[in-house]
């Protein structure tokens, strides 16, 4: 899918601002996202990069600007008073979200991890909820995993599971907070093959990542972000062979 | 005086089958009002927060043998006198009530945070979340912590001998009073109430043992 100069941003964030308590995480943060794109969220710990995600998907509320996703706005108002979970919901209709701990339901089998919100929010038969789980399975290559339970699976198998969790509900956009984080070097290139995948499908992400080489190969635009704001960004070569700030070439200096 | 014979034992055996009827209804009625309270405790609403959280507070701050007296005594000379195994049955239950409401909030609290996040953001509501998602684990971890108050609320039975109700420990003094064999009555009462109790201490930490291995 190629990205369509016409039709407005699948993802518009504008001017937001995010304090936890005292300490302004995020500092007037603005991008835009098309439709196909992938976008990658670098950035030293403590950036605001997960927090800008959450913000994202209403998990935090957010004390000023303005979020339009799939055409969704959530502005901070929305998450104060009784509108809130409604926005909400609708908002994750659209909005897909994998964490760093994979956070699997664990008395539930993968099917059942899948099929769980098909059923129970998409108010899909059983049957049809099940055609779908092996469906999402498959494409994270894990079909025959079906009938485990989480504590079954390596951390790499939990974490296909959790994005093909994600996936069935067909998102319009995922946001993948740091999801090989948590796992070892030989895991982390399994979920990677599974992420390049949904990128070559199209499908439009912003991810968190300290996986540089993925994040050059794949992103299609770099937002490097630096004490809760945007400090620099565009196109994902041009960031990487070019970086203006110093504080950038810091940060490539030490990861790459 | 009479000697303690097979009479005896069988009227021990009878009353026995008065504490584990009321250490069923305390549980019973313990649970029924433990449920609540767990969920006041976690909820979102700050009146019903404080709320519960005051009444556990008064509970666990009090004897249950007060609790008995004023549901008994007390109670009666404001006009409504209660039989005494109503009394009883009530004054377990406030006290099994708040206890379990504190237990089970413990445990619901157990369940990670994020766990109800994923949730949300599969779009579940927050009833689904609770439903299908949070409470399961939380009950996982309940049972051997519930199971092991069981205990306690058994041997806590023994306090209603005070207001007259014939319960074990009331049928043992009934007996001694009669025959005077203090140490063979009240040896046999706690060997019928370890009884009881046993099976519910080796349930609770096999459950224990279970849950920590499933972990």
């Amino acid at each position: 899918m190629s990205p369509d100069s016409a039709a407005p941003p699948l993802v518009r964030v504008a001017g937001l601002v995010k304090w936890f308590g005292a300490v302004k995480v995020l500092d007037g943060v603005s991008f835009s996202l098309e439709r196909g794109q992938m976008i990658a969220v670098l950035g030293r710990s403590g950036a605001g990069k997960s927090t800008l995600l959450r913000c994202i998907n209403g998990l935090e509320p957010i004390q000023a600007g303005e979020i339009e996703i799939c055409g969704h706005r959530v502005a901070p108002l929305d998450l104060i008073g009784l509108p809130r979970r409604q926005n909400r919901r609708v908002l994750r209709q659209d909005v897909g979200m994998v964490f760093q701990s994979y956070n699997l339901f664990p008395h539930l089998t993968v099917e059942r991890n899948i099929t769980l919100a098909l059923t129970l929010v998409q108010k899909k038969p059983r049957r049809e909820a099940r055609e779908i789980a092996i469906q999402v399975l498959t494409q994270v290559g894990l079909v025959d995993r079906l009938d485990a339970y989480p504590e079954q699976l390596s951390g790499g198998q939990q974490q296909r599971v959790a994005i093909a969790r994600s996936l069935a509900l067909s998102p319009q956009v995922m946001l993948l907070d740091e999801v090989t984080s948590a796992l070892d070097p030989e895991l982390t290139a399994e979920v990677l093959k599974v992420m390049e995948d949904l990128a070559e499908r199209g499908m439009t992400m912003i991810i968190v990542t300290h996986e540089m080489g993925f994040a050059r190969r794949l992103a299609d635009v770099v937002l490097f972000m630096h004490r809760g704001k945007v400090w620099e960004s565009g196109p994902t070569e041009e960031i990487f062979a070019d970086p203006r700030t110093s504080e950038l070439r810091q940060f490539i200096a030490s990861v790459l | 005086m009479v000697q303690f014979n097979s009479v005896h034992v069988l009227y021990l055996f009878e009353a026995a089958k008065w504490t584990i009827a009321l250490s069923l209804i305390a549980f019973t009625g313990g649970a029924v009002l433990g449920v609540p309270l767990a969920l006041a405790r976690v909820s979102g609403f700050k009146m019903l927060r404080l709320a519960a959280a005051g009444y556990i507070q008064v509970i666990q701050g009090t004897p249950l043998l007060i609790v008995l007296f004023l549901s008994y005594f007390g109670l009666s000379i404001a006009g409504y006198r209660l039989d005494p195994l109503v009394a009883a049955g009530l004054s377990l239950t406030l006290y099994s009530g708040a206890f379990l409401g504190e237990i089970w909030r413990g445990c619901i609290e157990a369940v990670p945070r994020t766990q109800g996040e994923a949730a949300d953001c599969l779009g579940l509501s927050r009833l689904q979340q609770y439903i299908y998602v949070i409470l399961p684990q939380a009950m996982r971890i309940a049972t051997p912590l519930t199971v092991g108050f069981m205990v306690q609320v058994v041997k806590s039975t023994s306090l209603a001998s005070i207001i007259g109700f014939v319960e074990l420990s009331r049928a043992g003094q009934i007996i001694n009073n009669s025959t005077f064999q203090p140490f063979l009555v009240f040896a046999l009462v706690g060997a019928i109430y370890f009884v009881i109790c046993y099976p519910l201490s080796v349930a609770s930490r096999r459950l224990e043992r279970r849950f920590h291995v499933a972990r």
